[in-house]
């Protein structure tokens, strides 16, 4: 069946909604974290168990996307009630069955409590972890199946499109993009519709539209969730895109790793052309547009948008200098577009609901959205979406929970390896482009990771430091020397084998890396090093002058005198009679960590 | 060693002609396709032995210089047999601040190879992988598809006997 006017496509929505008979949807997530702890088997045993019981024709199981709330996972939604739990096991299945569907009392022991509360919360908009949160990006993830046209279409899913193909000449869409001040979600966050217009007026009849989906920011997981969750709204915006910018080709660049949205992306794509959603003349507008899948393989560079054209064209993924930038010369040497997931799935919205709906959301420059991975020593570990100009502290203790087990959190890290920290006297920040980039950071595609007093900011460098060595693409000599040079620089400090000057080392090589390199990543590649020594230099020179103690110690004040530790520790170096303060004997200390592991009321003091 | 590069009599004659017939079916122009078509040869070869990639450019018209160019430049492509085990323990950041670095040093240990390497048995390899997305679990480490969260080291000893046991069983 082809949909050939927005007529049509109304008259199917309502078709949709006919179709819908049943009573009840049972809304399992299936995002990659709730699949890892077997969310697939819990889909599979609910169904077998509907259909012992005979519910199969009222009730249906559907497996949607990412509902964000990672550390509570797996989650099971019920709809219409909304009721929600959480941390579901295989063994639950039958008490859901039993008592929800069956006898329809709620299942009690797997609803939510917020943490040293008592009240059990049935919804999931109860929750803290939803309140401050506005889902423009991620709408539908975990609100419909994925993989299902239908689902989206009764969602207003491809309305946009149909309003756009009949309504708007291309110069009219740019303009509402524009006037929404929707900026690229990938890293630099430049002007979304600018960039559109010109690609559109560069000459040339040969244009293409390209989505970046090559996501490789160590901890960062939000482009992922999107196309896993709501696939059809990225393909809706790249055709509109394309209408836009005037090209009928376009490509998803996807990193290999993400094999299984790799074969959801092809089966949506199959069937938004079997409804003449892509193809030719879309919704008998005259109007041609089609999508190619590329692969990647493995190479955080590609990121960056010269080098993933190169890897489109099926070289190493090299970056290129700019000027000519991609909108004059980019894939196959025509004029070419590039945009990232998350910004796309800002468009549909954006068309249906105007651009001054969105323009009203945010900060005077960064306006709408922003998608965030909350990850690192934080309770609510997952995927957040807030409105730009939420602080750094709603964000950590709002949302996020704060500690798992309330120690004090010294700092984020925002960005991935080309951003930077913030420590927590700035976490009234508000986050949006402009004022991260003034805290030295940058938004980049969307990881915050927290770290908490234990955590060692010189390895925390040195890990980012590493990745980024890994990845160099050694093009040019600042980022593949430089970096390795600086590397080796951190682990002579680690090592306790550096001196006071390895730091000016750093700082000088830093600046020349930072202001001679060629691409994105080069230029970025020492702002883990540069901010943490700007905002912990302390520990630096902890290690440097080597300062920095490299043992396990006992907080006399705080130990009970339970023992644990000393029954724990390998080497058997720590001593003390029971009920009285323990010590470690630091000379035969091993620094394992084993009595830090242990101890019940974190005595025990971390090197 | 020349000789060896050169030698592709030892590929299996049924896979390269799966290997054709998938370069046949591409659209467009084909040395675009380079890195699909190595996906392919490692999906049906298990890895890329030299030999693999000069039959790759030839077949392709590409120098061999460029193909081994592509190969060696994306971390997903091995020129190294790979052990039936694949143990990858994800080192992106949330897992590293919560102690994948100690994880993977015990596999290591374990298995008394370094990562990148094949166990002497040919049934474990392992390397380190970049965030997989499963950050709630972490640190997560996976055995071919089978994701382990929340591992310690001593999670790992388990996980290893497992995998061995499952071999004696077979054998």
């Amino acid at each position: 069946m082809k949909i050939a006017s927005y007529q049509e496509l109304k008259n199917w929505q309502k078709k949709c909604q006919n179709n819908k008979n049943y009573k009840i949807n049972v809304l399992v997530c299936t995002g990659t974290s709730c699949l890892s702890s077997d969310s697939q088997t819990l889909v599979e045993m609910l169904e077998s168990a509907l259909e012992s019981h005979n519910l199969q024709v009222e009730i249906k199981v559907i497996k949607t996307g990412c509902f964000g709330f990672c550390g509570q996972g797996p989650m099971i939604k019920i709809e219409p009630d909304e009721i929600t739990y959480v941390k579901v096991k295989v063994e639950d299945i039958e008490d859901i069955v039993e008592n929800h569907f069956l006898k329809n009392t709620t299942v009690k022991r797997l609803l939510y409590k917020e943490p040293g509360q008592t009240k059990l919360l049935e919804k999931s908009s109860e929750m803290q972890f939803y309140k401050k949160q506005m889902r423009v990006a991620l709408r539908n993830c975990g609100e419909i199946d994925p993989e299902n046209i239908e689902d989206y279409v009764l969602n207003d899913g491809y309305f946009a499109l149909a309003k756009v193909l009949e309504n708007y000449s291309p110069d009219e869409v740019i303009k509402i993009i524009k006037d929404s001040g929707l900026r690229g979600r990938g890293g630099g966050g430049f002007s979304t519709g600018l960039k559109w217009e010109l690609t559109r007026k560069s000459p040339g009849n040969e244009k293409y539209l390209i989505c970046n989906a090559d996501e490789g920011d160590p901890g960062a997981f939000m482009d992922r969730s999107i196309l896993e969750g709501d696939p059809h709204s990225v393909i809706e915006a790249m055709i509109i895109a394309g209408y836009a910018i005037g090209a009928n080709n376009g490509l998803i660049y996807i990193r290999a790793e993400y094999a299984l949205v790799t074969e959801r992306l092809r089966r949506v794509i199959t069937d938004a052309r079997k409804y003449g959603l892509l193809g030719k003349d879309i919704l008998g507008s005259g109007f041609d547009f089609d999508i190619e899948i590329k692969l990647g393989a493995g190479a955080f560079v590609c990121g960056e948008e010269t080098a993933l054209i190169r890897s489109m064209e099926g070289f190493r993924g090299e970056p290129d200098k700019k000027p000519p930038f991609p909108s004059q010369a980019g894939f196959r040497g025509k004029p070419s577009n590039v945009n990232n997931v998350e910004t796309f799935a800002n468009i549909p919205v954006i068309i249906l609901n105007g651009a001054e709906w969105f323009a009203k959301i945010g900060t005077k420059k960064s306006k709408g959205t922003k998608v965030f991975s909350l990850v690192g020593q934080i309770r609510n570990i997952g995927l957040v979406e807030v409105p730009m100009g939420t602080t750094i502290k709603e964000m950590i203790y709002d949302i996020g929970g704060g500690h798992p087990e309330e120690r004090e959190i010294k700092a984020i890290q925002i960005g991935g390896p080309s951003g930077g920290v913030i420590t927590k006297e700035y976490f009234d920040t508000q986050i949006d482009y402009d004022s991260l980039v003034e805290m030295g950071a940058m938004m980049g595609s969307g990881g915050i990771i927290v770290m908490d007093e234990d955590t060692d900011m010189v390895q925390i460098a040195k890990f980012y430091l590493d990745f980024i060595q890994d990845e160099s693409c050694g093009k040019c000599t600042p980022c593949r020397i430089g970096t390795k040079r600086m590397y080796e620089i951190l682990e002579r400090l680690v090592n306790m084998e550096g001196s006071p000057e390895d730091l000016n080392s750093l700082r000088t090589l830093g600046r020349i890396i930072k202001d001679t390199s060629l691409c994105g990543l080069g230029q970025t590649s020492a702002n883990p090093v540069l901010s943490t020594m700007k905002y912990f230099p302390e520990e630096y020179e902890a290690y440097a002058y080597k300062t920095k103690k490299t043992k396990y110690s006992i907080d006399p004040k705080k130990c009970v005198g339970c023992t644990k530790c000393a029954k724990a520790c390998p080497v058997e170096c720590i001593e003390g009679k029971i009920r009285e303060p323990h010590i470690i004997n630091e000379s035969e200390c091993i620094a394992c960590g084993s009595c830090y592991e242990v101890c019940p009321v974190n005595a025990v003091i971390k090197p | 060693m020349k000789n060896k590069i050169m030698d592709m009599s030892t590929l299996d004659k049924r896979l390269l002609k799966e290997l054709d017939d998938y370069i046949n079916s591409l659209d467009g122009d084909k040395q675009e396709h380079l890195i699909l078509v190595l996906h392919k040869a490692q999906e049906l070869f298990g890895y890329l032995p030299q030999n693999l990639q000069l039959y790759v450019a030839r077949k392709l018209n590409l120098s061999s210089a460029r193909v081994n160019g592509v190969v060696t430049f994306y971390s997903f492509f091995n020129e190294e047999p790979v052990g039936k085990y694949r143990i990858s323990v994800c080192m992106g950041t949330a897992c590293f601040v919560k102690g994948a670095d100690k994880v993977l040093e015990r596999v290591q240990d374990l298995l008394k190879i370094q990562k990148d390497r094949i166990s002497e048995d040919g049934l474990f390899t392992i390397n380190d992988v970049r965030c997989i997305g499963a950050c709630g679990l972490a640190p997560v480490l996976t055995v071919n598809d089978k994701v382990y969260g929340k591992v310690k080291p001593n999670d790992v000893d388990d996980i290893i006997r497992y995998y061995r046991g499952l071999e004696n069983e077979n054998s």
